[in-house]
């Protein structure tokens, strides 16, 4: 299947509509989770562990079986000045007298200037990339998983058996197993991001980028898409902000091109992204023929174990 | 933090030696590809196919040989191995009850869809073999019957075919983990086939040694020192070609489950190679030690495919470099 080829053609279907996907621009992300929440209400997803991990605003940790969209917040130092020493409210009153209670201070304001450490943050919604060659799709025993006529990747919960061989396949660690919480109909299935199929059918678009209030998550069909990000990267580019990029936008890369792609202020890694994913698939026409030289290698070394008996 | 950290993972020297420290950037060192949900069914399934697989053709060439007393526990080991492979992998199962959508494709994309069908086709010919040994224990009206008669031809018929089969079984298992993101599984990919048939033919040969008299084991003791040799071979190569995932293979519980292998391995072929033919008891300690090097060697990989899925160095870094190196 040549790369460049629309992925629901290649599946055969006939004459589908434009493959649809999502365009992250997580430089106008604020982290507000609107699309997690949006997505968990429309799809019936369930609560993740309201725990907090303590290291961060991030409380969802990462894409995963209950968690189909998720923002990921960065705390990072920052290139460039550290922000201006903040004016000094208690300057025109008395010194303060130290009664061992809470203090109620600006962040910052006891620091001296020269101390403060550039900081910038980074907020990134991630979800399922939808790729062109999807190696969830391709290792599925049993047909769960399957390609729509939107172009996007699917399971079926009726049909998953629960196997597990999806997890480990995705080279994004987007798929999971759902193990709980008690009595939910997923328990036990591989559960993902849908692109909200439901609502594409009905010509809606996706519960997540509806309720995005900066156009952070864009939807539509992906060729537009990766014009408007075209031009978004050069716009940034060009007032200054070099360090923008694009990825999964690339239909040349190790999975042909996602079909949810991403402009990033920062390294892929960063944001926990893998750098340069491949379909592992990809390797499997050598696997096979490494597999079939050793079954036969068993063979001949049956045979040799039987002919040495002979021989003696 | 979000900002570079210099590895922190304490090497020791000798893989220093030969995958130099790397420095990496992740979220918050949270895992990038997400380590299979599976558990120890999964490295069971894998020791108990090749088990079987190797069995059906030691069953093979003793009924060609004429050596009942090595054909009978083997043949018997094929069918007790496979059942309990296809109970591990039903076990492990999200929905254990839906075990029969495997059935609904084939995919040549999908290892386990065709191994789905391998083990489809093997199951019943190795179930058959084992059965037509049952024949002696009939009572004598049936055993002289037409089916008493026709078992041993339908025995051998059947065990041919699932001796043809039995690489198949020994090996795809190799393709299952490695067509993953598993760093450990999928970098493995070339050398680890042959690790499974070799540690597949070093357990049936041990099995094989334990329940036969020594002088018509001679087969299995030469089937069971090739395996554990070319297992322990191929390990080596294997991870010397790894790159960085070689790492989680010699640390943690994948590292005691690999070093129990090697010494469980090479103690068990040069015992049965030293004392196999001599002393019956050399020979059936030399079989277990066998026996539990092979399902080692396949925890100790399961594992490292799991360290190795859990802490992002092994993605990031491994990805970085292969990057870079096409970029320059």
């Amino acid at each position: 299947m040549s790369n460049h080829q629309d992925p629901a053609t290649a599946v055969g279907y006939v004459d589908p509509p434009a493959r649809k996907g999502f365009f992250t621009d997580t430089s106008v992300c604020i982290g507000c989770k609107a699309c997690e929440v949006a997505c968990k209400e429309w799809n019936a997803v369930p609560e993740d562990g309201m725990t907090l991990t303590g290291h961060s605003y991030d409380n969802s940790v990462g894409l995963g079986a209950s968690t189909w969209r998720h923002v990921a917040f960065i705390e990072q130092p920052s290139e460039g000045k550290p922000p201006e020493s903040p004016p000094n409210d208690d300057s025109a009153g008395a010194p303060a007298v130290g009664l061992g209670m809470p203090a109620m201070t600006r962040p910052g304001a006891d620091t001296p200037a020269e101390e403060r450490t550039p900081f910038r943050w980074l907020m990134e919604s991630d979800v399922c990339k939808h790729c062109t060659h999807a190696a969830c799709l391709d290792v599925c025993p049993t047909g769960a998983l399957f390609r729509t006529e939107f172009g996007t990747v699917v399971v079926q919960d009726d049909i998953c058996n629960g196997c597990g061989y999806c997890v480990p396949a995705c080279p994004y660690g987007v798929i999971e197993r759902r193990e709980g919480p008690a009595g939910d109909d997923a328990v036990g299935l591989a559960q993902k991001c849908t692109l909200c199929y439901d609502r594409l059918k009905c010509d809606l678009e996706p519960a997540c980028a509806k309720a995005c209030p900066t156009q952070s998550i864009q939807f539509g069909d992906l060729d537009e898409l990766r014009e408007r990000a075209d031009a978004r990267v050069a716009a940034l580019h060009g007032t200054g902000v070099a360090d923008a990029r694009l990825y999964g936008h690339d239909p040349d890369d190790g999975v042909g091109g996602t079909g949810a792609f991403f402009l990033l202020l920062d390294e892929p890694e960063v944001y926990g992204l893998p750098p340069d994913p491949v379909v592992t698939t990809r390797d499997l026409p050598q696997m096979w023929r490494g597999a079939a030289l050793a079954a036969a290698t068993l063979l001949a070394g049956a045979v040799a174990a039987f002919a040495g008996g002979a021989r003696r | 933090m979000t900002a570079t950290q210099p590895g922190t993972r304490k090497s020791r020297r000798r893989d220093r030696a030969m995958v130099p420290e790397a420095t990496f950037t992740s979220y918050y060192g949270r895992p990038i590809v997400k380590a299979s949900p599976w558990t120890a069914d999964i490295p069971a399934y894998l020791f108990l196919g090749g088990l079987a697989g190797a069995s059906s053709l030691l069953a093979a060439g003793a009924d060609l040989a004429g050596n009942t007393a090595l054909r009978r526990p083997t043949r018997v080991t094929a069918l007790v191995a496979i059942l309990g492979s296809l109970a591990a992998l039903v076990h492990d199962l999200g929905r254990p009850a839906r075990f029969h959508h495997m059935l609904r494709v084939a995919k040549v994309t999908s290892p386990m869809s065709v191994g789905t069908w391998i083990l489809t086709a093997y199951g019943p010919m190795a179930g058959l073999a084992a059965v037509a040994e049952a024949g002696r224990l009939l009572p004598r009206a049936v055993a002289d019957g037409p089916v008493g008669r026709a078992l041993p031809g339908a025995g051998r018929a059947a065990g041919a075919v699932a001796a043809l089969l039995g690489p198949a079984v020994a090996s795809y298992t190799a393709v299952l983990l490695s067509d993953t993101a598993t760093p450990a599984w999928h970098d493995g990919r070339r050398d680890l086939p042959f690790v499974f048939v070799g540690s597949a033919a070093a357990a049936a040969g041990g099995m094989a040694m334990l329940a036969t008299p020594t002088a018509h084991a001679g087969a299995a003791r030469r089937m069971a020192v090739g395996g554990a040799v070319l297992d322990l071979a191929m390990s080596a190569r294997m991870e010397s070609a790894m790159g960085l995932s070689a790492e989680p293979m010699r640390e943690g519980r994948a590292g005691t489950y690999r070093s129990a292998a090697r010494v469980l391995t090479a103690g068990g072929a040069a015992l049965a190679a030293v004392a196999g033919r001599r002393s019956r008891a050399g020979s059936a300690l030399a079989g277990a030690a066998l026996l539990a090097g092979s399902a080692c060697t396949r925890f100790g990989i399961f594992h490292a495919g799991q360290q190795s899925a859990r802490d992002p160095r092994y993605t990031v870094v491994a990805q970085r470099r292969r990057r870079e190196a096409r970029e320059e």
